[in-house]
């Protein structure tokens, strides 16, 4: 593995190759807000919150930091007056969804998001995935899965599956950012001795 | 069918279909692509068929469907070969004329000509007629040479010749020099330099590679790739086939949408031919090069035109895009070196190596070479396919080939470049059609869509539309394009409902600013393209909805009245009956008056009112003039009203 030396928020930093720059970041005790990302799980990019300043060769642009991957000389600024204003929208887009999220009104009073800039809409579910990712790729069960896309994307157990193992597993639940997803699967428990008859 | 296993063998062959004439054969060929198709064009080809067969001469007349020739408004179109006379709009009934007088003896069929709308002259040959005499149809014009399941058609009009070329004459290094110098810019959409891109693959170490064609071809009323496909499947192939020797892949794909079945079933009766022929699978014709070509059908997704979600479903998995800080050109399908151009940047390919470098970039601007087809369509005279040379100005293409907007109504905008593309004003039509000259404009080439709007097109109505469309294509993956899209999907319908309100403009511009700088792929990042165009050239009529709830196009339902003035109402009682919301009162010599209230603005009355009377006005932005008091209202008998 060869280092890697780039710039964070003006520290310099090591890296390995093949590292992302929020892992290289957090390697640093530098702090870049996430909400689909699990240490051990693959970088997903879905909710863009950890979107950085990146300056190559003089030349600056925003990058997904958890799929971004480090190089020699690169420069990265993890806050800046753009990079605030995207990630307050982002929480926006999301409060409409899930207002009542203690992650994301943490993150909300961090980067001033207003709660209620766009009509509530409540789902609670804001598709971040680790619930998805982390049974597919952690547990190797597929017990959950995103059903139909876009707008009309959402999470559902697979109840033949779900029946089988989640009761004895549930790892899933503490890694939901809303709280949603336990919800959804004391709904299923509910359903499930049906469609383990049928 | 024959079987080539060296260069010289196709030749012989291919000089065997040249010597019998094939080409100088009398032949009726019909264009069988989708639009004529619609038109009734098999019907056609059946008629030809039996008249032939008839009249004794099914021996002496071939009969050939082809793909498509462009001219879609005036379907089906028939070609009379050797003499290349030009038939439109063509019925069956019309079959047995052109066979006794068009064929029999050598006459023309005058009435079924193009006729030219001011001067009235007739054009016998498709060169005379304006929609085809502006255009350069260097990849188009072969599709009505061909039947397109014909490989001996392709042969005998030169077919696989440059893929020959390509294999003995020139190293691969050779063909990318060419394609490079020729700066082919790959017509999907981003317009990236074709030659940098295989140059990207060929140097990247993995193996194996691959080479793609994306025939996923989904914006609305696009249609340029399907004509190429449908109509000359070899010729992408052969480009495909070259593309792969340049690289050094072994494996070619074709992801082409399930919605286009004859384009499914002629690409893949293609590739089947080209293996019997010995012109796909291994040693092609001895030159020690293996290649092999597989068709992956869509399953409906538009985003999957997108590559790193076209690969992610090749791969078998949802097709969603992925992160691409690393190229798919280096780390692509599977993982591997993967080039992945469109259908007509493949089908250029083979004019490329054929005809060289220099002739390719003597056509176009400096930044843009070539020519580029456009399906024309919306409110245009003649709708249809069009290959003109980069370069050419707009106003070229919607007047002297399309002819105009229709019906004497007044241009408003050209919307280019697919549902993320935008929309150009009057004020630019002398715009360079060009991929920077496009985007400079706050529009982009895209794959070559072309929607031509009148003055009864609201521009709000217009990105709403696209908006939506896109909101309902996105994947869902990424925040900024699922949610930001749904927000400016709601603001946009509230606008155009009438309920706009001040502040709009500047959050769809914030959510605008997060899709494009955040999202994960490039339908996310120009998806706010068309609110941005029409805001940037059109700004007053978002104004007007949203502060005077005045829609100037007349178009949003929610921003419309109707009204009956009383001067010319004749109580003829029509309007009154086919109301479905039934808000017209009045009745016989009686004035008649919509009842704002239960009025839902369908626009019946309007449609019905007799032209003579004229008497149902459509306003927006203003109030609606108070009605006659009853007492006022009846019409005396024989009052002359």
């Amino acid at each position: 593995m060869t280092d890697i030396r780039l710039q964070i928020d003006g520290k310099d930093v090591t890296a390995t190759r093949g590292m992302s720059v929020l892992e290289a970041a957090e390697g640093a005790g530098i702090s870049i807000p996430t909400l689909c990302h699990h240490d051990s799980l693959e970088p997903f990019g879905g909710c863009r919150l950890c979107i950085v300043e990146a300056e190559e060769r003089g030349w600056t642009r925003l990058v997904v930091s958890c799929v971004f991957p480090v190089a020699d000389g690169l420069i990265i600024r993890t806050r800046s007056e753009k990079v605030d204003r995207m990630r307050k929208t982002i929480l926006e887009l999301l409060l409409a969804h899930a207002p009542d999220s203690p992650r994301l009104q943490e993150l909300a009073g961090e980067y001033g998001a207003n709660k209620d800039r766009f009509e509530q809409e409540a789902s609670f579910c804001v598709h971040c995935g680790l619930c998805v990712r982390y049974c597919a790729e952690v547990k190797g069960m597929h017990a959950i899965g995103f059903i139909d896309r876009g707008i009309n994307k959402e999470i559902s157990f697979l109840p033949k599956i779900a029946a089988q193992e989640c009761e004895g597993c549930k790892e899933c639940f503490p890694l939901c950012p809303t709280s949603y997803l336990q919800a959804a699967y004391v709904l299923l428990e509910g359903l499930a001795p049906m469609a383990v008859r049928r | 069918m024959a079987h080539f296993s060296t260069p010289t063998e196709l030749e012989d062959y291919r000089r065997g279909l040249v010597e019998r004439n094939e080409a100088q054969r009398p032949c009726v060929s019909i264009c069988a692509g989708a639009g004529c198709l619609a038109s009734g064009a098999s019907d056609v080809i059946a008629a030809f068929e039996s008249e032939l067969a008839s009249s004794g001469l099914e021996a002496d007349v071939d009969t050939r469907g082809t793909g498509c020739p462009g001219f879609c408004e005036r379907g089906p179109v028939v070609l009379l070969y050797p003499e290349g006379t030009c038939y439109l709009e063509v019925k069956p009934d019309d079959v047995p004329e052109i066979v006794a007088r068009g064929i029999k003896n050598n006459e023309v069929v005058e009435r079924l000509l193009f006729e030219d709308p001011i001067t009235g002259e007739r054009a016998k040959h498709e060169s005379e007629i304006p929609f085809y005499s502006h255009q350069e149809r260097t990849l188009l014009s072969s599709n009505s040479l061909i039947d397109s399941r014909r490989i001996d058609d392709y042969l005998a009009i030169g077919g696989y010749s440059a893929l020959v070329k390509a294999l003995f004459e020139m190293s691969p290094e050779e063909v990318l020099e060419e394609v490079k110098r020729a700066n082919l810019r790959g017509r999907g959409g981003a317009g990236f330099p074709a030659g940098r891109k295989w140059e990207g693959s060929r140097n990247a170490p993995e193996t194996p590679k691959y080479v793609l064609v994306n025939a996923d071809e989904g914006d609305p009323g696009a249609f340029m790739d399907r004509a190429l496909l449908e109509g000359n499947p070899h010729s992408i192939l052969e480009g495909l086939m070259i593309g792969g020797y340049t690289i050094g892949a072994r494996e070619g794909y074709v992801y082409v949408r399930q919605e286009y079945p004859l384009a499914v079933e002629n690409v893949t009766l293609a590739i089947r031919q080209a293996e019997e022929c010995g012109l796909l699978g291994e040693d092609i014709l001895g030159s020690g090069f293996d290649f092999s070509v597989q068709v992956h059908r869509g399953a409906g997704a538009f985003v999957c035109g997108e590559s790193t979600a076209l690969m992610t479903a090749l791969e078998g998995r949802v097709g969603e895009p992925r992160p691409k800080y690393i190229r798919s050109n280096v780390k692509g399908l599977w993982q591997k070196p993967s080039v992945l151009n469109n259908v007509e940047t493949w089908a250029n390919v083979p004019l490329i190596i054929n005809r060289g470098a220099d002739w390719f970039t003597r056509i176009g601007t400096e930044s843009s070479k070539g020519t580029k087809i456009f399906s024309l369509v919306g409110k245009i005279k003649n709708t249809g396919l069009v290959e003109v040379p980069m370069g050419m100005p707009l106003a070229d293409i919607i007047y002297k080939i399309g002819g105009g907007v229709p019906e004497g109504k007044k241009f408003k905008a050209v919307q280019t470049g697919g549902p993320s593309g935008g929309c150009i004003p009057e004020e630019l039509l002398n715009l360079e059609v060009g991929f920077d000259e496009l985007s400079a404009a706050g529009s982009m080439m895209g794959s070559g869509g072309m929607i031509v709007m009148d003055e009864d097109n609201c521009m709000v109505d217009v990105a709403r539309y696209f908006i939506d469309f896109l909101t309902e294509e996105s994947c869902g993956k990424c925040v900024p394009c699922r949610e930001g899209l749904r927000q400016m999907h709601k603001i946009l319908t509230n606008i155009c409902a009438g309920r706009g309100k001040d502040g709009d403009i500047e959050t769809l511009e914030d959510l605008s600013e997060v899709a494009c700088e955040a999202s994960l792929c490039a339908l996310g990042k120009s998806a706010p393209n068309p609110f941005l165009s029409t805001l940037r050239y059109f700004r007053e009529e978002y104004q007007a909805h949203i502060t005077e709830k005045r829609c100037a196009a007349l178009s949003c339902k929610g921003l419309i009245s109707y009204w009956i003035d009383p001067e010319k109402c004749k109580a003829c009682l029509i309007c009154l009956r086919k109301c479905p919301a039934e808000a017209i009162e009045g009745g016989k010599r009686e004035i008649h008056v919509i009842d704002q209230e239960k009025c839902d603005t369908c626009g019946v009355c309007l449609e019905v009112c007799p032209a003579r009377f004229d008497a149902v006005k459509k306003i927006s932005g203003e109030p609606v003039p108070e009605p006659l008091p009853e007492a006022e209202r009846a019409i005396a008998a024989g009052a002359g009203r």
